[in-house]
């Protein structure tokens, strides 16, 4: 961008802080990994149905627990091994990829809009609408989210809507929580008394001058929050609550792996690498994101 | 006569606390006529900007405007409802603040802002709004207006950052101008750049503009008139000329003997002892008087009221004569 200008102007520039260049280079590979990884991730899981060379929900008794193909028991055609019902758990990985990354990313999403809007107008008015909000906020952290969530699932019946929206409803408080304490002490900034002073309306002053403020603490939530989410899809399945077996999805796989651990390694491992390496790859993509909408950061 | 453009009359602006009612202003009135440069002068906590925040009807919560009337082209602001205040905001009366570092939204450029301002109130396309801004910027004499339009606060420097602020301020073209110590926070080379700019601007757009400053340097400056507040009072008010020639209040006095002056060279500076009354404890008689060396029985008893002892210039002080 700014470090090439050199050669037009006819002078030797040096830039004058080389590091500068690094830190730019750095930030593009975090976002090209990141994206690159998130986009294999979710392409692979629209295309499940193509790519898959299995059926994921078929079993083979005959080859159940097979280590991955590189093993010495290893199958060619189940790459990363069969599990305890001879299922392909590459294909399931694929398949299992829809449910848990679409789960995963609208729970964020509606999440994300409940809190941060009631933590935008808790932090924003104050006085009782802020006491109000934060006093829900403190029931919800006193009641295990899991308790809440069995409550919920158990009125409206386990279905991948409901699911998504008990989720939401159970973690909003994440982010109304960093927003609120954000916008308290953006409110007093002299920029928004600048902003009031030249007639903002106050949505404006909210929408404009206090929600952009409070971006980077969200971003960084949201991601932490998708990981979270994948987990605790997992949890709300494993009780019965969550997407019914037998659809996979990782964090299914995960906890019914996790009883074979110590003699087929591959159940558990290669669902947990799939959740790791998305949330590496969203983290990354967040880090970059931030940095690229702080002016302040921007090279 | 004309009505004056702006009349702030018995103004009271109080904040409750644990420990009584302080009343920040207590009864200012003062007018400001079109075109004019009025400065308000006094010390810190004096009741300067709560002054001005009252005008935009910008008090910060607890406080709250207790009495008085502020008159805007004939209309009562205090009367008006929320929206059309609103209007009234950055539209017709705008503010430039003291701190240039703080005072812009630190994500988005300097020409978005403007552009913003002048979106919000004079509506049109975001291209015209953007031209606007620009040429704004280009008013205010920041270099390379088209280029700087497009950079964030962070990277302009505090006197282009106070240019800025000014453009802002200025963008819908209003008719008077709040400027809450608008050069306290910049050095003195930038100070007098600042202050150029804006007698120049003021000049060219006929547009008054309320000084508030606790820095009579910048009053002779600036100013046609002035009014000095002390304790939430306006204890002198007078055309700048005749305030500095014939001070009449002993706390006028006070304040210029504390500059520095060629024919007192050697001496040191004299202060005013003593520290501003409680604003929570009323106490009858003249404010300054525990303060004052001129004082006389009568002034811990009676309020002295401003009366016009020259043309236009008008003291709260019976004594001294």
């Amino acid at each position: 961008m700014s470090a090439v200008v050199g050669p037009e102007t006819g002078i030797a520039v040096t830039p004058a802080v080389p590091a500068g260049a690094g830190v730019r280079r750095r930030t593009s590979f975090r976002a090209v990994f990141g994206l690159a990884v998130l986009l294999l991730m979710s392409g692979a899981a629209i295309a499940a149905p193509r790519i898959a060379p299995w059926d994921p929900g078929r079993q083979m008794l005959a080859k159940r627990l097979r280590p991955p193909a590189w093993q010495a028991r290893g199958l060619r055609e189940h790459p990363l091994g069969t599990d305890h019902l001879g299922r392909d758990i590459l294909s399931r990985i694929l398949y299992g990829g829809r449910i848990s990354l679409g789960v995963g990313v609208s729970a964020v999403t509606l999440s994300a809009c409940l809190g941060v809007s009631l933590g935008l107008l808790a932090g924003f008015h104050g006085g009782r609408t802020d006491a109000l909000i934060m006093r829900v906020v403190d029931v919800f952290l006193a009641i295990p989210y899991i308790l809440l969530a069995m409550g919920v699932v158990f009125a409206l019946g386990p279905s991948l809507l409901n699911v998504i929206l008990v989720m939401a409803v159970t973690r909003w408080v994440q982010f109304a929580r960093i927003v609120r304490a954000d916008v308290l002490s953006l409110r007093e900034r002299e920029f928004v008394a600048g902003a009031r002073a030249r007639g903002n309306r106050s949505l404006r002053l909210l929408l404009r001058h206090v929600l952009p403020n409070a971006l980077t603490p969200i971003i960084v939530v949201a991601t932490l929050e998708l990981a979270f989410m994948i987990i605790y899809e997992s949890a709300l399945s494993f009780l019965g609550l969550g997407v019914q077996p037998p659809t996979p999805t990782w964090g299914w796989m995960l906890s019914d792996g996790r009883n074979y651990v110590a003699t087929a390694w591959w159940l558990a491992t290669f669902p947990g690498l799939a959740i790791m390496l998305t949330v590496l790859a969203v983290n990354l993509l967040g880090d970059w994101l931030r940095d690229t909408l702080d002016p302040r950061l921007r090279v | 006569m004309p009505p004056p453009l702006l009349a702030v009359e018995r103004l009271q602006t109080h904040f409750p606390t644990s420990r009584g009612v302080l009343r920040a202003v207590d009864g200012v009135s003062f007018t400001l006529e079109r075109g004019e440069v009025l400065g308000l002068v006094g010390e810190s906590g004096c009741g300067k900007s709560v002054t001005s925040l009252s005008i935009m009807r910008l008090v910060p919560p607890p406080g709250r405007i207790a009495a008085g009337r502020v008159l805007f082209e004939g209309e009562d602001l205090f009367a008006k409802d929320d929206e059309a205040m609103r209007r009234v905001r950055g539209a017709r009366i705008a503010m430039v603040f003291q701190e240039p570092m703080t005072s812009l939204n630190p994500v988005f450029s300097i020409g978005d802002q403007i552009a913003g301002a002048v979106l919000a109130h004079a509506g049109g396309g975001r291209r015209a709004a953007w031209e606007h801004g620009v040429a704004m910027l280009d008013q205010v004499q920041m270099p390379s207006p088209r280029q700087r339009a497009r950079d964030f606060p962070h990277q302009l420097s505090g006197g282009l950052r106070q240019r800025a602020m000014i453009a802002l301020a200025l963008a819908s073209g209003p008719a008077v101008l709040i400027a809450d110590e608008p050069t306290t926070a910049l050095d003195v080379t930038i100070q007098a750049q600042i202050l150029d700019l804006l007698r120049r601007l003021q000049a060219e757009r006929g547009m008054a503009v309320l000084l508030i400053t606790h820095d009579l340097g910048v009053v002779a400056e600036l100013c046609h008139r002035v009014a000095v507040i002390y304790a939430g009072r306006i204890v002198e008010i007078a055309p700048v000329r005749s305030l500095f020639a014939r001070p009449l209040h002993p706390y006028t006095r006070g304040l210029l003997q504390c500059l520095p002056h060629p024919s007192r060279f050697g001496q040191p500076l004299t202060t005013i002892e003593g520290v501003p009354p409680d604003l929570r404890q009323v106490t009858a008689g003249c404010r300054f008087a525990p303060r004052c060396v001129h004082v006389i029985a009568s002034c811990r008893t009676t309020e002295p009221a401003l009366e016009e002892r020259e043309p236009g210039h008008f003291v709260a002080c019976p004594v001294l004569r």
